[in-house]
């Protein structure tokens, strides 16, 4: 006894769902779709008739999975439905099918067409059972954040509708999707040849009560627009439209996380520069003062603050963290397999870093979820937990708490070749002076005058220049001439070399290599009170490198650091040459100081 | 999930793909045609920008445009101070080298006056004007420079090769589309590094539906020619292009309401946009046309 299918009029067609089918090849993929599109009603009118007489003539018997293929050949006539994208109606709502291609080759489409997808059902042969691809999707689907995944076991008019065999499949991918951390919402026996509870309940297996696969999907919550969890706002972008007499400066980016308003005390990561929601900008809507996550919004701040697209706006009160260096599982999806020695570019929101892959530890079949302890490379179709280091920090959370700012992709060369999910960011060597710079700010025991007061007295915000590069390349030289050049303009500005400090500041420590981090930790610190002063304080030190770099910077964040190299082994801001022109070389660094937005 | 949640979802992640386009693609530029989709995308980028356009326009001329679609073109050009620029194959044209003009094919037609006069507008190896606001007059661009990252309004609903189609899609040098091997795009991470000669197409407008694109431009009383509503002749057209290959159809929409029930529930539930161009009849059709560069 068979019911009929639900009535598709009281739908509300704007509820659209996507959906996605996975599975192992030739588990009944296509058989179940073109079954859901026939029993829905979602198909021109005729269409099954004309294929069914097409398979007469040609001798062969009719299934439901030509459907698809007869759509496909229809829609490069430009007419009717699309294959890639199917639409059919459940009792709720209607769906819009992502065709995510099952073949191995084609993982980057299928990656591609999942990742959009709010559900997926997987498909199993109830004959075969469960498969590579079985479980390789599942893991894919998984990582992809894919939240809800229905099983169908498929075929069971090949085993006789044994309720045994589906228990046993059922128990044997249960117990494997509780090792990745998935739970089926359903497992439901069907035949897509025979319709057996696809969209019609099917009498022929009387020990199943649950719902149809139909019926599943009609159940399933919607995606929440999520406002629980913590604000993240990726910087997108800095807009002044000021040519067009808008003299607003807007910081635009999507809210990924959390919920966002007018007043609230932001901070901007890596950077940790913090500022006040001035205003939500709107055009040709009603005015804001709140926004959430999933909107595309443009803020103005209280405090004339300079960040950049890739940082990530927050509260105050939940950072991400500003990391250099992350444990990640990840997917592979190129050619030339993920390797050490490659310089790759990781994207994250809108941040991007070049990193490298320092160590494996552990390729996982995708199949069996056996582990490789001993790989040296995670070749395509494999996923792997590798950590990356990254050339400079960038705000990153951990993928199970917010999920958006931690998660990310690989580029090599100029392709996307893997994606990740972050499971721990890896203390590098910087990170206690990281925290100890933090622990000191917090401490600190403020002044009455804010920074900008001391700002608008002086004409312009504090920042380090330093200048570096080869013995006797002319370092002092350059310093010394910035700083009178800058007094003489009326500027607050000073002359530290790094040697001055060694003799005073540091007599107590010898000047040996081991010491050269606290040397210049104590150069570091005496420029945060310089700075603090509201000083341009000019530094000369030899032969300093990204990681020298990175300790300075560390310790005077959020004021810039403006490098000069001459002769430098490290890129800088400013790259002179022995012999450079001063009043050549006075006016870039000027500039450069421009650009960092000290004046 | 209502209807206007819906328009925000798509409107809001539009919108990121146009910030996205804008800080990554230095020589950019938006196809516009007039017509209701690259009108709303459009308009988009005012709400990305908060009113601003800073994206250039591109219109390719076809010469056969139906008359109406320039004024209103030239119209909002003023109206919203946009930087627009049009090209056209002038040699086809003068030497009647035409479906019009019996001396084409249709799909040939579509071939040298919309693929061939875009692709030669955009590396700016054939002379564009520019509409200038102040005067209304047709200025000569002095120095063409080539556009290597195009905005393109198409949508996936509008028929099969769109459908497969990425946010942001490469193409060689020759406009060519390897609709095979196309780069993976997913948690909002597109392909934005490319070899040199490579350009890129990006579609902000793909998730959306004819439905969805009337419904929004009802919501936000969006300008739109008015070619679209029946004037009092029991026709209008559903679908903009050049007038000889473009007809109108029969219905009596005078209101953007009456044009989302006929499409929802009315005549043309169920029937494609397209059916009134008759370019994709012919030959290989759309698909063909969309390999070779055709938007």
């Amino acid at each position: 006894m068979s019911q009929p299918a639900p009535t598709t009029t009281d739908v509300d067609l704007t509820d659209r769902m996507s959906v996605t089918f996975v599975g192992h090849v030739d588990h009944g993929k296509s058989t179940v779709i073109g079954r859901l599109l026939a029993d829905t009603d979602s198909l021109p009118e005729g269409k099954i008739d004309a294929i069914k007489a097409s398979c007469k003539r040609a001798g062969k018997p009719f299934e439901y999975a030509f459907l698809l293929d007869a759509l496909k050949d229809e829609q490069a006539q430009g007419i009717t439905i699309d294959s890639a994208r199917c639409f059919f109606r459940g009792a709720e709502r209607e769906y819009v099918l992502i065709d995510a291609p099952g073949h191995i080759e084609f993982l980057k489409n299928m990656v591609s067409g999942a990742a959009r997808a709010e559900a997926a059902l997987l498909v199993i042969d109830a004959r075969e059972g469960v498969q590579e691809n079985s479980r390789r999707h599942a893991t894919l689907l998984r990582m992809l954040g894919i939240p809800t995944v229905t099983v169908l076991v498929n075929k069971m008019d090949l085993v006789d509708y044994d309720e045994k065999r589906f228990e046993a499949i059922v128990d044997e991918y249960r117990a494997f999707l509780a090792q990745i951390g998935v739970e089926a919402v359903h497992y439901i026996p069907v035949s897509a040849l025979e319709g057996d509870n696809i969209a019609v309940f099917s009498g022929r297996m009387p020990w199943y009560e649950g719902p149809t696969a139909l019926e599943a999907l009609d159940g399933l919550p919607r995606k929440s627009s999520g406002n629980d969890g913590p604000l993240r706002l990726p910087v997108q972008d800095v807009y002044k439209f000021a040519a067009e007499g808008d003299e607003r400066r807007l910081v635009a980016g999507q809210v990924t996380s959390g919920a966002l308003n007018v007043g609230d005390a932001v901070v901007f990561t890596p950077s940790g520069k913090r500022s006040t929601v001035a205003s939500i900008e709107t055009f040709a809507a009603p005015e804001k003062t709140e926004a959430e996550s999933g909107e595309s919004v443009a803020i103005t701040l209280s405090e004339q603050i300079y960040v950049r697209r890739g940082e990530v706006m927050s509260h105050v009160d939940s950072v991400p963290e500003a990391a250099t260096e992350i444990r990640a599982s990840l997917f592979w999806m190129a050619r030339q397999p993920l390797r050490r020695g490659v310089t790759y570019k990781l994207k994250i929101g809108t941040a991007e870093a070049h990193c490298e892959l320092v160590s494996i530890d552990r390729v996982v079949n995708a199949s069996d979820l056996g582990s490789d302890r001993t790989a040296e490379v995670v070749k395509r179709h494999e996923v792997g937990e590798c950590v990356l280091r990254l050339k400079r920090a960038v705000a990153i959370d951990i993928a199970d708490v917010v999920v958006q700012t931690g998660r990310f992709v690989l580029v090599d060369g100029y392709e996307i070749a893997g994606g990740g999910l972050v499971l721990e960011v890896v203390e590098d060597d910087l990170a206690a002076l990281r925290r100890a710079a933090e622990t000191r700010d917090t401490n600190w025991i403020r002044s009455e005058l804010a920074p900008q007061v001391r700002a608008d007295r002086h004409g312009h915000k504090p920042a380090l220049v330093i200048v570096t590069g080869r013995r006797g390349a002319g370092r002092k030289t350059l310093a010394r001439e910035l700083e009178q050049r800058w007094f003489r303009d009326g500027r607050f500005a000073y002359f530290v070399a790094i040697g001055s400090v060694v003799h005073g500041v540091d007599i107590d420590i010898g000047r040996s290599p081991e010491n050269a981090d606290e040397h210049l930790r104590r150069l570091g610190e005496i420029a945060h009170l310089m700075l603090g002063a509201g000083m341009v304080l000019v530094s000369s030190a030899q032969n300093l490198g990204a990681r020298e770099f990175s300790i300075l910077k560390t310790l005077i964040a959020p004021n810039p650091v403006v490098t000069v190299g001459i002769d430098s082994i490290e890129q800088c801001d400013v790259d002179l040459e022995s012999g450079y022109d001063l009043d050549d070389a006075a006016e870039r660094v000027g500039r450069a100081l421009g650009d960092a937005g000290v004046w | 999930m209502k209807h206007s949640e819906r328009l925000r979802t798509l409107e809001n992640q539009s919108v990121y793909i146009l910030r996205e386009a804008y800080n990554r693609f230095d020589d950019l530029c938006m196809l516009w045609s007039a017509g209701k989709d690259s009108t709303v995308l459009l308009w988009l980028m005012r709400k990305a920008f908060l009113g601003h356009a800073p994206i250039p326009l591109v219109h390719i001329d076809t010469g056969f445009k139906i008359p109406e679609m320039i004024a209103f073109r030239d119209q909002l050009v003023q109206d919203w101070n946009l930087t627009l620029y049009f090209g056209r194959n002038e040699k086809a044209l003068e030497t009647g080298q035409t479906f019009p003009d019996n001396n084409l094919g249709r799909v040939a037609c579509c071939g040298a006056l919309k693929t061939e006069a875009l692709k030669r507008t955009l590396d700016g190896s054939w002379p564009r004007w520019q509409v200038n606001t102040e005067t209304g007059a047709y200025d000569r661009d002095p120095e063409p420079r080539a556009f290597t990252g195009v905005i393109v309004g198409a949508r996936a609903d509008e028929e099969g090769s769109r459908s497969k189609e990425r946010v942001f899609s490469p193409r060689d040098h020759h406009g060519d589309w390897d609709v095979a091997d196309q780069p993976p795009e997913f948690w909002n991470q597109f392909k934005t590094d490319f070899a040199p000669g490579t350009h890129v197409r990006v579609h902000p407008l793909l998730d959306w539906t004819e439905v969805d694109i009337w419904r929004y431009i009802e919501r936000d009383d969006i300008p739109i020619s008015d070619l679209y509503f029946d004037r009092g002749e029991g026709k209008r057209y559903r679908s903009l292009g050049c007038a000889p290959c473009t007809s109108p159809v029969e219905s009596d929409a005078k209101t953007i309401a009456d044009i989302i029930a006929e499409l929802e529930t009315g005549r043309f539930a169920g029937i494609a946009e397209r059916a009134g161009r008759e370019q994709d009849r012919e030959g290989g059709g759309l698909e063909q046309l969309r390999t070779e560069g055709y938007m």
